[in-house]
């Protein structure tokens, strides 16, 4: 009976955090068609019909559409879980974009080592990349515990830096002549490519998913994550608690950036086999952050909205196709954040009304 | 009489709260009013909404006679009502005049006229008996001069209804006397008075008549002189109480807590405890009384690791723990039920069971490694919810789906659980309920029989004097003076919390 009880109030607790993503998502959706009127001059029915065929067949209507959304979803899971671990801890990391960018540098770099075999030389390239994540993450995450500084300023500023920094790297000693970017990694530096060598995708999807299952273990079941997450929820009981709060802040931004650098590391090892030059941020990471927001930071509400913004994001040439603007995703992507991010400020507010009554009761 | 204020069928929502339910109230034109009940019964809201700061959901309100809509605080002082809060709302580096001008300034041309401020002042104040310099700066007086500040603030714009949200809570005894016949005055003057508290003695000493609220509801509206304190207490809680603790000669054994010549800054980084002596043995309680902002905070936060202190040295069991980290305290052997559970004492968010094993959860058995073991962590927290009796469904819920009283007990219940040689025990009954109250003094007492040592820190000197074995008075960051409890009085200890001290009489 007891039993029963937790169980029913655990489905509930679930379906009202879903609710919310779930109704912004379909709200999204019926804006988007709108637009799709509006610029069609086509009746809802039929503008409809048109942005979800659409939407449909360029990500999952065919097997090819299906790859190249996986291979959308892979980075997204990397970040997306990257500053869920953040979030957990109550830190804003938008510098996944920068660790994302350390992680391709360090993997491209490792790459070209020759003569490693390839038991050896795709772990290095990934302990690379997650290395050089983290470490890119730790500076902002240790200024902070020291000297207090803003996670947001100094992670957004050490961005520029890796962007310069790889840009410099793959233009100076590290170029290809003649190209905008590094040489070809070493075939031993690869990941396998699963469906033959013309299909993009590869075990790094495998790596992302088997990632979601270790940082959901990370958060929930260990001490670290416990330590973690009530240094996010509240920092002064957990220092109470005999939690140290400058330890578990670099902790957890290293954590973070370790998961960024490796989906870097992935991106070369499995998609580019190089680190081109770069006009501007990869955006992956800035992507990340929503994927977060709308996964509540859960390993698995991650793994289900990196799946929808790849979806989006690999439908968007299909889009164009059918002389809908491909814009049309960035819409639906952008009100999605707007209502998640309303229902983070209307939680906010109710818990302070809460406050505010039992304060005053 | 005159009916100055009513107030009818007033219903007020909070999510998930009832806080007010169809309340009905009326004052009486030179009386004192007392709203008493419990934390949480919905005094303070109710007073808020006759005060503008909320709208009810349902009622209607009369001031005079005439049904009004107040809208805000502003409205409220256009009807000659004026609410001092308990937490004062003054500005801190003004002076009494300025800030009890602020906002009705008197001006000449456009700039403040401030002469007249300081005449208007000395005037209010000599006409109903305070004793107070216009020219002092808020933060050189006492708490108890910064009272009177706020009363004469509202006296100023006029107010004819005076309500004061729980005035005495950061009063010496002293103060509080002379607070009872400012009030007097008052009355005298033909002002209306509500009184909020849920101190029983208070309610005696200074109110004509009582309305006793509990949860949200009215219970019954009495005369002082009609009625008794126990009548009172039944009434405020719903049944009988027992207000004494019972418990047995203390048996002090070796000393558990020293701390010597122990200094400390507070967050502002201003001296805060000045080289404060103190020793706790094991089977015995001390009782820290003192008025709040003396330096208890910050005192304890240094003995539990929480706050580096500047200077002295805390040793538990002989073991040096200064500036050492509150892991390294809580491994030295001791409890710390803190003075602010929601900030301290419980990460909301988390669920009950989660909570139970903050503060060892990285031991055996709770963990092995990094791995927790979440089976024995929920039933540990089951042992701690049935021994201390904590209402909730069970172990699963968020801590922030019980109440404070549930809440505090299974604080108690957790740090008393850890096996811990000292238990710090900070206010741990402020705004929970009788019942929970009860239960913690006598638990805090079967703890100290067991032979742990209790350093007890309370700014409610009646729970300071029914637990404790010795009483520490601080003042000022200072341990004034260290009195037996058996023969310590309330004058007494109210002279010392004020700053004075006591002739010696051999």
């Amino acid at each position: 009976m007891a039993n029963k009880n937790t169980t029913s109030s655990k489905l509930k607790a679930a379906l009202s955090t879903l609710i919310f993503p779930i109704i912004s998502i379909i709200i999204a959706m019926f804006i988007a068609v709108f637009f799709v009127m509006w610029a069609e001059g086509e009746n809802f029915f039929v503008a409809t019909g048109t942005l979800f065929q659409a939407i449909w067949e360029g990500s999952f209507g065919t097997s090819f559409s299906i790859i190249e959304t996986l291979v959308f979803v892979t980075p997204l899971l990397f970040t997306g879980l990257a500053n869920a671990v953040a979030f957990k801890t109550g830190l804003f990391n938008i510098g996944v974009e920068g660790q994302f960018i350390m992680g391709i540098f360090a993997a491209a770099a490792i790459g070209l080592i020759p003569g490693l075999p390839a038991v050896i030389h795709v772990p290095l390239v990934l302990i690379g990349g997650m290395l050089a994540g983290a470490i890119w993450a730790a500076i902002p995450g240790f200024l902070k515990a020291k000297v207090g500084t803003n996670e947001v300023i100094n992670t957004i500023m050490m961005n520029f830096i890796a962007m310069f920094f790889v840009n410099y790297m793959i233009m100076g000693p590290l170029n290809a002549p003649g190209k905008a970017t590094t040489p070809l990694i070493q075939d031993s530096a690869k990941l396998w490519r699963f469906l033959g060598e013309t299909n993009r995708i590869n075990i790094g999807l495998f790596i992302g998913i088997l990632l979601v299952a270790l940082v959901y273990v990370l958060l929930w079941k260990t001490t670290i994550g416990y330590e973690l997450r009530a240094v996010g929820l509240n920092p002064h009981a957990a220092e109470y608690g005999g939690i140290d709060i400058k330890k578990n802040i670099i902790l957890a931004m290293a954590i973070s950036g370790a998961i960024a650098g490796l989906g870097g590391a992935v991106h070369v090892a499995g998609i580019q086999y190089q680190a081109i030059q770069l006009f501007g941020f990869t955006n992956f990471g800035f992507d990340g952050i929503a994927v977060a927001l709308l996964g509540k930071s859960h390993p698995v509400g991650v793994l289900l909205s990196a799946t929808l913004f790849g979806a989006l994001n690999s439908s968007s040439l299909n889009l164009q196709l059918a002389n809908i603007p491909k814009d049309i995703v960035y819409l639906i992507q952008a009100i999605i954040i707007i209502f998640v991010a309303a229902d983070y400020i209307y939680k906010w507010i109710g818990e302070k009304r809460k406050k505010e009554a039992m304060i005053n009761g | 009489m005159q009916k100055v204020v009513e107030m009818k069928g007033i219903t007020k929502v909070f999510p998930g709260v009832r806080a007010n339910d169809d309340v009905n109230f009326e004052l009486l034109k030179g009386e004192i009013h007392v709203l008493l009940g419990e934390n949480g019964a919905g005094k303070t809201t109710l007073m808020n909404i006759l005060y503008g700061l909320y709208q009810p959901d349902a009622g209607e309100i009369f001031v005079n006679g005439q049904k009004v809509n107040i809208k805000s605080p502003g409205d409220a002082i256009k009807l000659g009502i004026g609410m001092v809060h308990q937490h004062f709302m003054l500005v801190h580096n003004f002076t009494v005049a300025e800030n009890i001008v602020l906002g009705a300034e008197p001006k000449k041309g456009i700039k403040i006229d401030m002469q007249k401020a300081i005449k208007d002042t000395e005037e209010i104040a000599n006409r109903y008996g305070f004793k107070i310099d216009p020219n002092a700066v808020i933060e050189d007086i006492t708490v108890g001069q910064q009272q009177k500040v706020e009363i004469l603030k509202a006296l100023y714009r006029g107010a004819d209804i005076l309500i004061l949200d729980e005035p005495t809570a950061v009063l010496t005894p002293q103060e509080i006397e002379e607070l009872g016949v400012i009030l007097k005055n008052l009355v005298k003057e033909g002002k209306s008075i509500i009184l909020i508290t849920h101190k029983l003695k208070e309610v005696m000493a200074m109110s004509d008549r009582v309305t006793i609220v509990r949860r949200g509801k009215v219970i019954d509206t009495v005369y002082t002189k009609d009625t008794n304190i126990d009548e009172l207490a039944e009434m405020m809680v719903g049944r009988k109480v027992n207000l004494v603790v019972e418990k047995s000669e203390a048996k002090p054994g070796k000393v558990v807590l020293k701390l010597e010549n122990v200094s400390a800054l507070d967050h502002r980084k201003l001296p805060a405890v000045k080289g404060v002596n103190l020793e706790v043995r094991a089977g015995e309680i001390v009782g820290i009384a003192g008025v709040d902002g003396n330096g208890q905070t910050e005192l304890i936060e240094v003995i539990t690791g929480l706050r580096k202190p500047t200077d002295g040295r805390v040793y538990i069991n002989d073991k040096d723990v200064t500036g050492k980290t509150p892991r390294d305290v809580i491994e030295a052997g001791v409890g710390h039920i803190p003075e602010d559970r929601h900030k301290r004492g419980l990460v909301l968010k988390y669920s009950l069971y989660e909570n139970a094993v903050l503060g060892n959860h990285y031991k055996l058995p709770f963990a092995k490694g990094i791995m927790m073991n979440y089976n024995k962590i929920k039933e540990y927290a089951r042992k701690l919810i049935d021994e201390f009796d904590v209402r909730t469904p069970n172990e699963e819920v968020f801590a922030s789906a019980l109440s404070g009283g549930n809440q505090q007990k299974f604080i108690a219940a957790r740090e008393i659980n850890k096996d811990p040689e000292l238990i710090i025990a900070a206010q741990p009954t402020r705004g929970i309920d009788v019942g929970a109250i009860e239960y913690i003094h006598k638990r805090l007492v079967e703890e100290r029989d067991k032979g742990r040592a209790i350093l007890l820190v309370s700014l409610e000197l009646d729970e300071i004097l029914a637990l404790s074995d010795r009483i520490a008075v601080i003042y000022d960051g200072q341990i004034v003076d260290i009195l037996d409890a058996k023969s310590a009085t309330e004058h007494e200890l109210g002279i010392l919390m004020a700053g004075g001290t006591l002739k010696k009489q051999a």
